[in-house]
């Protein structure tokens, strides 16, 4: 498929910190494809950067044909976005905002009214368009953002942490519109998150983001299949050894570790694979107690690269005024 | 080229729409200069008597005004630090438009609202009795009060644009508004300064912007009315030229 964004070694430093350290990859046309991340990683940075909003310190990019530091303008011209931060105008209705929008970006007249009443269709927001932002709930605001980012028919649709602060429902609803207007529009996206669900359920590639590196890009699928498979941990009563003994014999368990009384057996489609553990153990009268199944996530292949979590908290003043914000705007 | 227009166009259109959409941050904007009018001008302006025949009141009015275009000019240029990083100006920096357009546009906008602020100023003013002498130079008085607001508009957009944060911000814009606010003939004449003090009045624009706009509304004024327009519109193109390099020089967030 034909590549729409190419970045090659891309780097920013502020002062002494390399917020993004030589990061490489690229997106085909209609993918969806997403940087995953923890605070910090760098993701709206090499957004920005991709986005022309930042001058990288090194290496180049080349997005929708254009390369962001020798034509920032065509950039411009060709890709939409939606802000970590909220940018919509609170004293507007949301109608202006589009409208404003669609002026910035000198859409004509005639076909102005049709791109954002098409628009705040594709959101559901056609009943809200005459409200003033200021009394739209979390959700909405972060479905009319999505809306005024496609408003100029953009090549690429940058998405910075499209449901951050939303309760798990909005969340859902949010990424049916993503991948809707994916299908429909065939846009390509580029999205952060730090939601592990979100890159999963939502991105046909994932690059995983640390202390400005990319250290895993790939499938969801591929990822996570790179950990050869599920973990069955089996907690028995009585007979540890002889059960430990019979499955090491067994074939289809790829590894087998002993904590306490928990047996974990590193396995590929633990579900099928109970059944006939279960047997075993009543051949041999190993009285087990529970049996519980583990299926990979990509939270587990980013532990395995990176050796923690996603989800770490970390406070910097940015922060501080975005749960200020997040606050006013509920 | 009708680009540039339009950015320019739609930054205006919604600090206008703003404007007159948001009542309370209206009243809340006439607060100081009332309370000027009310302590200054009649309070003190009991007990003082200018040589020059021409009321207190009626001299610290155009002073007061100057000083209300001076505080929220600054503050509206300064905004763009907050906005850099949080507010709708990252949806216009992303957009195809040229940096100056942004600035001019933002400058436009921000002179638009002062100038209708300072309007209501003089209404209430005369409301509590201030005399507007009628003359050819009285339309003027909208001149002089673009150019106060597009001179620190810029200046506030310049400081927005160079200082990255919050904390050093307070401090850097008073460490401008004071002087540039109490060095001017606003609220005393200059002529009553040592001077030294005085001489440093001349270097400040607002002592010319406040001088035409006491020309305009009274009649009487300390410079001939083409040295205040022409240190305004000198000022004017300095302060723009500034702010539109230090603004295209930023980064964003
Ligand atoms: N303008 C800036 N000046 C200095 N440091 C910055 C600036 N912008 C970002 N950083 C730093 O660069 C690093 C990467 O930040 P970035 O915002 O790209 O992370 P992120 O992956 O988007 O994280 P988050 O999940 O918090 O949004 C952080 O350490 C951040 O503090
Ligand atoms: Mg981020």
């Amino acid at each position: 498929m034909k590549e729409i964004i190419k970045v090659s070694s891309l780097s920013k430093e502020f002062g002494t910190l390399k917020a993004v350290n030589g990061i490489s990859f690229s997106v085909s046309e209609g993918e969806i494809f997403g940087l995953l991340g923890p605070n910090g990683a760098g993701k709206t940075t090499t957004i920005k950067m991709l986005t022309t909003l930042l001058k990288p310190t090194s290496g180049s990019a080349i997005v929708a044909g254009h390369d962001i530091k020798s034509d920032p303008n065509d950039v411009r011209k060709r890709i939409g976005i939606v802000f970590q931060d909220p940018s919509l105008d609170d004293d507007l209705t949301g109608f202006e905002n589009l409208q404003f929008h669609a002026i910035l970006y000198n859409i004509p007249k005639n076909r102005r009214e049709k791109r954002i009443s098409e628009m705040l269709r594709l959101v559901e927001l056609e009943d809200k368009a005459s409200v003033l932002v200021r009394n739209y709930s979390g959700g909405m605001k972060r479905r009319l953002e999505i809306g005024r980012g496609l408003v100029h028919e953009p090549k690429i649709l940058f998405l910075d942490e499209p449901t951050i602060g939303l309760d798990p429902q909005t969340r859902r609803h949010i990424w049916d519109y993503i991948s809707k207007l994916n299908k429909s529009t065939k846009t390509t996206i580029i999205l952060t998150t730090h939601y592990i669900e979100e890159a999963d359920y939502l991105c046909a590639r994932v690059a995983f983001v640390d202390h400005g590196r990319i250290v895993a890009l790939d499938t969801p699928k591929n990822l996570k299949d790179m950990l050869g498979g599920d973990i069955v941990s089996v907690n028995i009563e009585e007979g540890m050894e002889r059960l430990e003994k019979v499955l090491r014999t067994v074939k289809w368990i790829s590894s087998i570790s002993r904590r306490g009384n928990l047996l974990e057996l590193n396995v590929k489609e633990g579900e099928k694979r109970i059944p006939e553990i279960v047997k075993l153990a009543d051949a041999r009268g190993v009285n087990i107690g529970s049996i519980n199944l583990h299926k990979p996530s990509l939270e587990d292949v980013f532990i395995h690269y990176t050796g923690k979590g996603i989800r770490e908290e970390e406070g910097n003043w940015k922060d501080v005024m975005r749960m200020h914000r997040a606050a006013r705007n509920r | 080229m009708t680009m540039e227009f339009n950015a320019i166009y739609v930054l205006w259109l919604r600090d206008t729409i703003r404007f007159v959409r948001a009542k309370s941050r209206i009243i809340g904007m006439l607060m100081m200069p009332l309370f000027f009018l009310l302590g200054l001008g009649l309070g003190l302006g009991s007990l003082v008597q200018l040589g020059s025949g021409i009321s207190y009141f009626d001299f610290i009015v155009p002073g007061i005004i100057g000083m209300s275009l001076l505080f929220t000019s600054i503050f509206t240029g300064s905004a763009v630090l907050w906005d850099r990083q949080f507010g709708f100006l990252k949806e216009i920096m992303v957009t195809p438009n040229s940096r100056t357009s942004i600035v001019i546009g933002r400058i436009m906008g921000g002179a638009t609202t002062a100038i209708l602020q300072s309007i209501l100023v003089i209404v209430i003013a005369m409301l509590i009795g201030f005399h507007v002498v009628l003359s050819a130079y009285t339309a003027l008085a909208i001149v002089f009060m673009a150019l106060i607001a597009a001179t620190f508009i810029s200046l506030g957009l310049t400081l927005g644009s160079v200082i990255n944060d919050f904390q050093g911000f307070q401090l850097v814009t008073s460490f401008f508004t004071m002087p540039l606010f109490f060095l001017s003939d606003s609220i005393f004449p200059a002529s009553a300064l040592p001077v030294f003090v005085r001489n440093i009045t001349f270097l400040n624009p607002l002592t010319y912007g406040i001088d035409g706009l006491r020309i305009a509304l009274t009649g009487s004024g300390t410079f001939p009315v083409w040295i205040d327009l022409l240190a305004m519109a000198i000022s004017t193109v300095i302060f723009v030229l500034i702010a539109t390099y230090a603004f295209s020089r930023t980064d964003v967030g």
